[in-house]
């Protein structure tokens, strides 16, 4: 990556972190309650972000959120 | 709700779905046959504590090994009671044993979170974001130099609560859990102030006609 994506990159997460989500998200609880369908979901190419709308925003909003997500993915999968 | 049938999961090769029915089953009923089945259910949950903590332990270099598993087992214990006690929650929609290894994920990371963080002060002050910005937009052309600014000024007209979340958790990078345990409050209830305050300084820079970042969320 040259050096001036490496700058664009760390801008855009630092607005990112900032800013949160543009688009409808869902709340800390909502997302623990469909963590595990959503993970099911993604791992089975089953359409998880139309069958769980506001969950990747929230993923996006949310780092602690975000974690969990990719440890229960990666668990599941490994 | 019931997913249609060609969205449904479909269980991973190898792993039989139907274990884990049998699982939940064998939880429903009473005596020997159910203590069976919650030995069985803590054994997965440790094993996924162990997971959870073994992938994090490199930033956790200063935690003894014998510390780290007692970690785990706390994290299995307790995400077991949390297990038993909400079973009629759990609404089918997923193979039973990825709800509950959920709960186990969660209680090892919030323990992990919560041990690096012991004894750190965290830090509120907003002068990080002048750094980040400084640092960030310092090769940049006038446009961002505006964006940037108009953040800072648009933090600042926050209420003190709202300001101390945001730059607490989306400047500082704080986890929501410590900071929610440091606030005497919870999770979700900071994380509505951390989306209150992130709200409020969209809506300031749309007033400003700037609208940064207003495009598709990319994968978590």
């Amino acid at each position: 990556m040259s050096d001036s994506s490496k700058k664009s990159d760390g801008r855009d997460r630092l607005l990112a972190r900032v800013l949160g989500p543009a688009k409808p998200e869902l709340s800390c609880e909502e997302c623990f309650a469909e963590l595990d369908r959503y993970v099911e979901l993604s791992v089975a190419d089953g359409e998880a972000d139309r069958q769980v709308p506001g969950m990747r925003e929230h993923l996006h909003g949310c780092p602690a959120c975000a974690e969990e997500y990719r440890s229960l993915r990666e668990f599941i999968d490994g | 709700m019931e997913l249609p049938a060609d969205t449904r999961p479909q269980a991973a090769p190898g792993r039989a779905d139907g274990a884990s029915q049998d699982l939940l089953r064998r939880l429903g009923t009473q005596g020997p046959e159910r203590e069976e089945a919650v030995g069985e259910l803590h054994v997965l949950l440790l094993k996924a504590a162990r997971f959870e903590i073994g992938r994090r332990s490199a930033g956790l270099p200063h935690v003894r090994g014998g510390d780290l598993d007692d970690l785990a087992q706390q994290s299995a214990d307790d995400a077991l009671l949390a297990i038993l006690d909400k079973l009629d929650e759990f609404r089918g929609e997923s193979r039973f044993t990825t709800w509950a290894y959920k709960f186990a994920l969660l209680e090892a990371a919030v323990k992990l979170r919560r041990r690096a963080w012991q004894g750190r002060e965290v830090p509120l002050e907003h002068e990080a974001w002048r750094r980040l910005s400084d640092a960030s937009s310092a090769e940049r052309g006038a446009e961002d130099s505006e964006l940037f600014a108009a953040i800072r000024e648009e933090i600042e007209n926050l209420s003190d609560r709202r300001r101390e979340v945001l730059v607490a958790v989306a400047i500082n990078e704080v986890p929501i859990d410590v900071l929610a345990e440091r606030m005497d409050t919870t999770r979700g209830a900071l994380y509505k102030t951390l989306h209150d305050a992130r709200r409020m300084l969209r809506a300031g820079l749309a007033a400003r006609g700037l609208r940064p970042g207003d495009g598709e969320e990319e994968k978590p």
